[in-house]
């Protein structure tokens, strides 16, 4: 579906992205962890079309996207650390502004089945700025599957929700996935994306340097795991080419 | 969804968030109106006939203004990330700078509407004739200034001084239009309407670049 293909970025001189590969798949959550700078957000913005990577290609059903941007773009829902909200507009508003700019037919009925998904249909015609971070994180979601993408880009997607809003998120990643969406998903939280994932990469340094399954991965097994490879990579700058095969 | 109505869901945009938040077209108001009483004092309408500078007077305070709220106007998109909530959607970039100009160009004109008779009134300038001709002038400079200015503001706004950075990128790009628009503007003014053509192709020519140029250019902008 969406694919990353020998991908590297340079912000000055610094390489944050170097040689990555990173297929996403139908029905597959694929997660991704990696520490603070390890270039997991320029990944997802590379991968979001935001920005352009310095080498490597990003493909779209095996075809370069160059040149098909927007109707990639169609096929995208993003949630990335900020929310990408207007504050002075109503929950309303902001889905209906969004819909617009994505086209979507019937839009109204549309927008309410989302505010109804989300629980955020009580709070309908008050202003997003009124709104707690949880409440802010629900909409973004919302805004994010509004168009019915085939791929979800998820950046720390648990920011500000409480454990229903949790609760609520993994359902909508896991409907997602049975319906046979691709969604990479980036968390800090190693157990439950895990738990929820089908495939795990682990980023250090701009390289992959594990990846591997998440079936019959527990919590522990995988902490173990995810510490092991970095350490390796630090100790080893060929540690990248250990490819784990999920087996903890 | 054609590009015209994408657009247009643009301007709504902005448009709604104004008409809640009243942050840019009361600043600008106030702002102007504050330039234009110092020019009054500093001037002294009673006693001075103040028709042959009548018009710069009028114009700093509408460009003036007019960088201010240009630089509020992507101010409320850096707030949450907004701009990268319209730069992930699908839809061509040049309709988001469109979209932005066109609400740029009407908020600068609304705010015309109120601060050209409240000048002519405080300023105490004898305006009999040329009502219609002067709203062409308006038009057609503050047509050139929002679309390079709604081009720089977006340039300026991925920067830390953004407010400095914009009237000193702006200005010098601007210098022809002024000139142009304020010497129409006086002799519309004076009632010497005879040599105006010239200057109204001229201003005209200059927004059609403006506006050509940062149209193509916006999409590679808003990737770098």
């Amino acid at each position: 579906m969406l694919e990353c293909k020998g991908v590297s970025r340079l912000a000055g001189h610094r390489e944050i992205l170097r040689g990555v590969d990173l297929p996403l798949e139908g029905g597959q959550v694929c997660a991704l962890f990696g520490p603070n700078g390890a270039g997991k957000s320029t990944l997802l913005k590379i991968m979001a079309l935001l920005t352009r990577p310095t080498r490597g290609v990003v493909l779209w059903d095996g075809e370069p996207v160059r040149g098909r941007e927007s109707k990639v773009r169609q096929q995208l829902g993003i949630v990335s650390h900020a929310t990408y909200l207007y504050n002075n507009l109503t929950a309303e508003e902001n889905l209906y502004f969004h819909g617009r700019l994505f086209g979507i037919p019937r839009l109204r009925e549309r927008v309410e089945e989302i505010l109804e998904k989300v629980g955020l249909y009580y709070a309908r015609r008050d202003t997003v700025g009124t709104f707690s971070r949880g409440m802010q994180q629900r909409l973004t979601i919302g805004r994010a599957i509004l168009h019915e993408p085939r791929v979800l880009l998820l950046d720390e997607p648990y920011t500000g929700l409480d454990q229903q809003g949790q609760a609520f998120l993994n359902d909508v990643i896991r409907d997602f996935r049975n319906a046979g969406g691709a969604c990479l998903l980036i968390s800090h939280d190693l157990p439950d994306a895990v738990a929820l994932a089908d495939k795990f990469i682990i980023l250090s340094e701009g390289r992959i340097v594990r990846e591997g399954s998440c079936s019959d991965m527990t919590a522990e097994s995988f902490d173990n795991i995810y510490r092991e490879a970095l350490e390796v990579d630090r100790e080893s700058g060929d540690a990248w080419a250990i490819q784990f095969r999920g087996e903890g | 969804m054609g590009f015209l109505s994408r657009t247009m869901t643009v301007v709504w945009k902005d448009l709604m968030v104004e008409f809640r938040a009243k942050e840019m077209l009361l600043s600008v108001l106030v702002f102007a109106l504050m330039v234009l009483v110092v020019f009054g004092f500093a001037f002294n309408p009673v006693e001075h006939d103040l028709s042959d500078i009548f018009a710069g007077i009028m114009w700093v305070a509408y460009l003036f203004a007019g960088t201010l709220g240009l630089n509020r106007s992507f101010m409320s998109e850096r707030v949450n990330d907004a701009l990268q909530g319209l730069v992930i959607s699908p839809i061509d970039r040049s309709s988001i700078f469109l979209g932005k100009f066109m609400s740029n160009f009407l908020f600068m004109i609304a705010v015309e509407l109120v601060l050209t008779p409240v000048s002519i009134i405080l300023l105490k300038y004898p305006f009999h004739k040329g009502a219609l001709l002067l709203g062409a002038a308006l038009l057609l400079g503050t047509f050139g200034f929002a679309a390079i200015g709604t081009f720089l503001a977006a340039l300026a706004s991925n920067t830390r001084a953004s407010e400095v950075l914009l009237p000193v990128l702006i200005f010098p790009l601007l210098a022809p239009v002024i000139i142009a628009v304020v010497r129409v503007t006086d002799a519309i003014l004076g009632g010497d309407v005879s040599g105006v053509m010239p200057a109204f192709r001229f201003l005209a020519a200059y927004d059609v670049i403006f506006l050509a140029i940062p149209f193509l250019l916006f999409e590679y902008m808003l990737e770098n």
